[in-house]
């Protein structure tokens, strides 16, 4: 396994701590008025702040996607279990963003595109016709290639912008509730130091690796079970790739974690398991040791040694 | 001295050659030009609006209303106060109208309506109506609301010719600024669990909504400045009056009368109006643009 254990680096993220709204200093003006309501989630409904669900296990059963007549995913079978990071690795082309966008389906949000088979998040099919797709994306965050906050946003209200988009009923998202699940995302993706005393400035104006993390804090605050991730760190320098992929390493406590990446040093880093993709078929899944130290088939051996791709 | 001077073969390789020298200052001095040519006018007519309209603006000028005494010697001839109200609500309706029809509209089209055929025909419709003279509103709107209905003129009226006539630049040029939000943006939000419909308003709108404030500036622009559609909707009338269902003077048409006027005084309080009406539309704009940029900080 290339991860040694469990992670350590949570440590700072005291549950009890975060759950008061006053105890971290708040020197900035966001919609904060002291409401008497104490921020802790609803324990009747389950929608704790802080002590988040366990990640839930995603299972592809004859995937298949299309863009018209095109079918870059030819039917994929995987099993991506609860609580680890399952890297998928392919050259460009064989369908590894298609196949992860099919998860949450953002693929239908493409004119013409369209998705056969099965997704089942625990038991449930996502593409069952009485789902409703808003409630599997708030159940399936997504990280995108590029760092893509909402330029007239700023910092607070990118990490808010997933609790108030969301058509939830109104007390649910009472104000000083709404602060303290900011800060607990914002701690959870590593940006808290970075940024509590910038809550109000443009979440444009940071570092790109830094608008990644609020990117993957704004996916955390509304609690998913599952976040894939498109090449998340693509469009980084080596060093704010290496806070995202510690940051993996804490998340999956609490998620599920499916990453795309072409970068085969960050599979072997980050992924309990690894998954080969070819042409728009699964070639080999299995523990990312044996990906990449003892694989069965030869073509993904031809891969991960760089004989093609 | 540690940098060597270069060869004569490495000079000559990478000098500018003499014609290249010279094309690039003929196509310089040709952009000079045209940018000059392009000011002239523009500088002339705001020269001419402030020379000669400047004179007949005065306290009385704003404050009251034209008296219909042209001939007389001795007797005032009135202010301009009726056609700038008249103008301010005629085009106030109309905006009312047109704007929240025609940002809907260019939601429409890129948002849901795509490259349907219906979607395909909307936005030819939309660019034959951008082509249609002002005039044929005007007919439009006094065919069915004047004749049609056995009425006579109302402000209202006028204010319907206009909203068609806004209608189009305002569709037109919201939907060139929705199609400049990137798309990360919406897969983003739709990833966050949004419904679509507040993808629309929270996060497409407002990152749009500097780039229309311009586009649905210069339709309120074009509206306050047409006479034709006003002439047999709105009329003309002397009285200020803030009822739309009567007959409403306006500053374009005001200017259209007096300008025909044998009477200097007349022609120019004609100026002074034309003065006025460039000089609300500057402010209008300056507003606007105070106003979005203030809600992109927000």
């Amino acid at each position: 396994m290339s991860t040694d254990g469990p992670s350590t680096g949570i440590a700072d993220m005291e549950p009890d701590e975060l759950l008061k709204p006053d105890a971290a200093p708040s020197p900035t003006p966001p919609p904060a008025k002291p409401q008497a309501s104490p921020p802790q989630g609803d324990p009747a409904t389950g929608t704790a702040a802080v002590d988040a669900k366990p990640g839930l296990s995603v299972r592809l059963e004859k995937l298949r996607a299309f863009y018209g007549n095109a079918e870059p995913v030819k039917g994929i079978d995987l099993d991506f279990r609860a609580n680890e990071v399952t890297a998928i690795i392919g050259p460009s082309g064989c369908g590894k963003s298609t196949m992860v966008r099919c998860i949450n389906r953002m693929h239908e949000e493409i004119p013409g595109a369209r998705a056969e088979g099965r997704v089942l998040l625990d038991d449930l099919d996502v593409y069952d016709s009485s789902v409703d797709v808003v409630a599997v994306r708030r159940a399936i965050g997504m990280v995108f290639q590029k760092p893509n906050p909402f330029p007239t946003m700023s910092v607070f209200d990118n990490v808010a912008a997933g609790l108030r988009l969301s058509s939830r009923r109104r007390g649910e998202r009472a104000k000083t509730s709404l602060r303290a699940k900011v800060e607990t995302a914002l701690r959870s993706a590593g940006l808290w130091d970075e940024v509590s005393e910038r809550l109000a400035e443009p979440g444009a104006g940071l570092s790109g690796g830094q608008q990644q993390r609020l990117c993957i804090a704004r996916s955390l605050a509304v609690d998913p079970e599952v976040i894939l991730m498109d090449e998340p760190c693509s469009a980084l320098d080596p060093i704010a790739t290496l806070k995202i992929e510690e940051l993996i390493d804490q998340l999956k406590a609490r998620v599920t974690i499916v990453i795309v990446t072409h970068n085969m040093q960050q599979a072997a880093r980050v992924a309990d398991r690894t998954a080969f993709m070819l042409g728009g078929e699964l070639v080999e899944v299995g523990p990312t040791q044996e990906i990449f130290t003892n694989p069965t088939d030869p073509r993904t051996e031809d891969y991960v040694t760089g004989k093609f791709g | 001295m540690s940098a060597p001077s270069p060869t004569a073969d490495q000079m000559a390789r990478f000098a500018v050659s003499p014609a290249r020298k010279r094309k690039d200052r003929i196509a310089r001095a040709t952009i000079f030009a045209g940018t000059v040519i392009a000011l002239v006018p523009l500088v002339l007519i705001v020269y001419y609006l402030l020379r000669k309209g400047l004179g007949s603006w005065s306290g009385s000028f704003f404050s009251t209303d034209p008296t219909g005494n042209t001939f007389f010697k001795g007797s005032s001839i009135g202010g301009i106060k009726s056609a700038i109200l008249g103008t301010v609500e005629i085009v106030a309706l109309a905006s009312a109208i047109a704007i929240p029809i025609g940002i809907g509209v260019a939601v429409w089209l890129v948002e849901y309506g795509r490259n349907s055929w219906f979607a395909s025909t909307v936005r030819f419709f939309v660019d034959v109506l951008t082509g249609v003279p002002s005039i044929v509103f005007g007919l439009f709107v006094y065919i069915v609301l004047v004749v049609g209905t056995g009425s006579s003129y109302a402000g209202y009226k006028g204010s319907f010719a206009l909203a068609l006539l806004m209608l189009p630049v305002v569709i037109r040029s919201a939907e060139v600024i929705l199609l400049l939000v990137p798309a990360a943006l919406r897969e983003s939000a739709l990833a966050l669990g949004a419904p679509r419909w507040r993808v629309i308003f929270s996060i497409v709108l407002p990152t749009a909504l500097p780039g229309m404030v311009t586009g649905v500036l210069l339709a309120i622009a074009r509206a306050a400045g047409e006479t034709a559609p006003l002439l047999f909707t709105a009329a003309a009338t002397l009285k200020t009056n803030f009822n739309l269902g009567q007959f409403m003077n306006s500053l374009p048409v005001q200017i259209y009368s007096d300008v025909t006027s044998p009477t200097t005084a007349v022609v120019n309080r004609a100026w002074g109006a034309a003065l006025t009406l460039v000089v609300m539309i500057l402010l209008l704009n300056l507003i606007a643009r105070l106003i979005s940029r203030r809600s992109r900080l927000a």
